[in-house]
């Protein structure tokens, strides 16, 4: 018979979320356990090599894998308490029981019972329809920056990016420090929906910037070699003749939605709520979903910022610890109420406001008794 | 092997070098690190067909998420091979079909 491993606390993601809500159970007594699929821990946070946006008490202007550090280095004070599994894939959650099925690699699997979970599994890129979009070399913008940026591989010669949100002139900009060609950034807005700082820097080395503009076609037999794009009107119609891009990659950076399938086995409440991308789970003030055992946190909560999911992180931790009946009950009362507030401050800009929005449309004020 | 070797803000520290195979061909890679980027640093860009249509499948989303980057690994069929690490003397294979998972013999 299989043994299967128990643990007051599983957080299933070790990205910014995850790492923080393993770090505050474990600060207050808890056994955890950390799985990540990746072969590495920090999620989206290790690619990223710009200093961050946000507030400067979630480190703001600090490098996007120096936080990973960081927040590692916190992690290895309770190395008692937390036992990290990486290359560890949550596969299934079992409503009977309340086991989680995991796979290490590709064929080891293993069972856990535990008596709480965080899910912090992150989020996914958004792909959009056109032909051939299924050609190698037609990536996800997390992908391109995982070659370059963690294994230091060439992603391509030329790159066509298309979306010109933050992570599009990002990642065109860490393209470039690469060594790699932009031929151009496709955007189908008359506008460009990233922070002006991440603008100016690609528009300053002379990246063309095609504004309402789709790609029609990915062009290429095997692999990609090319695209063709195309100008839209205001109901977003092709219009005007379609120019041919040279180019190896087309970078997709078009949106990411949350990664929600463990929470739609485990029987979570979910609604869709576009201001945050996706289908979320309800959830209450402390980031507990529907399911009394389960809370979410990060993106996979609503696709926000990781500055965000580091705070959502530590609330879902200290409140899971909390109905273990861990810590001193005003110390926590008061912890809690801190973190809601730095929360509110992070959503008090303009950019917050639709995050607010969807937030009001999955918040609930306590699931009673 | 395509490498990134300067860079303005990242140093990168790569695993020890090994050989694997893919399709029979000998190549170099990191122990370690995705067979993924080591395929791509290789220069190689389709890891499977798909079983109906028989169109190339390469790299995709990179987190283990989207079943596009699957190949065969020492046998074994349907490997993410964006989170797989290489190791020394892996016998890599293009994914023709939807692959058969192999029983344990008693
Ligand atoms: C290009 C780019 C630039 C960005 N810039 C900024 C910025 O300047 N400032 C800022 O605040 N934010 C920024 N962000 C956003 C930030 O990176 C994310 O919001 C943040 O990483 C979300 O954290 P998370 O822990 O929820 O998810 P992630 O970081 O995505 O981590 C999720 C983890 O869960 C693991 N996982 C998923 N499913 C499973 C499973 N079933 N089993 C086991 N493990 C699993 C994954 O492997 C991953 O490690 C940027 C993002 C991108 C892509």
């Amino acid at each position: 018979m299989i043994r299967v491993r128990q643990t007051e606390v599983l957080v299933i993601g070790g990205g910014p979320a995850g790492l923080s809500a393993a770090l505050e159970a474990a600060s207050l007594g808890c056994q955890v356990i950390l799985v990540d699929g990746d072969l590495a821990l920090g999620g989206q946070l290790i690619k990223q090599t710009h200093k961050f946006f946000g507030s400067k008490d979630e480190r703001a202007g600090t490098r996007g894998f120096k936080i990973s550090e960081i927040l590692l280095k916190e992690l290895k004070n309770h190395r008692d308490r937390v036992k990290v599994h990486i290359n560890c894939t949550a596969t299934g959650i079992y409503k009977e029981d309340g086991v989680v099925s995991c796979v290490i690699g590709e064929e080891e699997y293993f069972r856990i019972k535990p008596e709480r979970i965080v899910m912090a599994t992150g989020a996914q890129e958004r792909l959009i329809p056109f032909p051939n979009n299924h050609l190698p070399g037609v990536y996800g913008a997390g992908a391109v920056q995982t070659l370059m940026n963690v294994y230091g591989v060439i992603p391509g010669k030329r790159v066509l990016m298309v979306g010109a949100g933050n992570i599009g002139l990002i990642v065109s900009y860490q393209l470039i420090q690469a060594g790699v060609e932009i031929a151009g950034i496709v955007e189908a807005m008359d506008k460009v929906g990233g922070y002006w700082v991440h603008a100016a820097k690609v528009r300053r080395l002379g990246v063309p910037i095609f504004l309402r503009h789709t790609i029609k076609e990915a062009l290429g037999d095997r692999v990609v070699t090319g695209a063709l794009i195309q100008e839209i009107d205001d109901r977003f119609q092709p219009v005007g003749r379609e120019k041919k891009i040279d180019a190896d990659i087309i970078c997709m950076a078009v949106g990411l939605t949350p990664t929600c399938e463990l929470l739609w086995q485990a029987g979570c409440e979910m609604i869709y709520v576009p201001q945050l991308c996706g289908h979320v789970a309800l959830r209450d003030q402390f980031m507990r979903t529907s399911l009394p055992h389960v809370w979410v946190a990060g993106d996979a909560a609503g696709i926000e910022e990781a500055t965000a999911a580091m705070v959502e992180g530590r609330i879902a931790g200290l409140d899971a610890a909390r109905s273990l009946g861990k810590g001193d009950k005003e110390d926590l009362t008061e912890r809690l109420e801190d973190l809601q507030k730095r929360l509110g401050d992070l959503r008090g800009g303009e950019v917050g406001q639709k995050i607010c929005q969807g937030l009001a449309c999955c918040s609930i004020q306590g699931w009673g008794a | 092997m395509d490498l990134i070797r300067e860079h303005p803000i990242l140093d990168f520290k790569h695993g020890r070098k090994v050989r694997f195979t893919f399709d029979g061909e000998e190549l170099v890679g990191f122990e370690g690190e995705p067979i993924a980027a080591a395929l791509h640093a290789n220069g190689i860009r389709i890891y499977r067909l798909t079983p109906k249509r028989r169109q190339p499948r390469g790299f995709f989303c990179a987190i283990g998420k989207c079943s596009s980057c699957f190949l065969v690994v020492d046998g074994v069929p349907n490997v993410r091979s964006c989170i797989t690490p290489l190791r020394t003397g892996m016998r890599i294979e293009t994914q023709r079909d939807k692959g058969v998972i192999a029983l344990d013999a008693e």
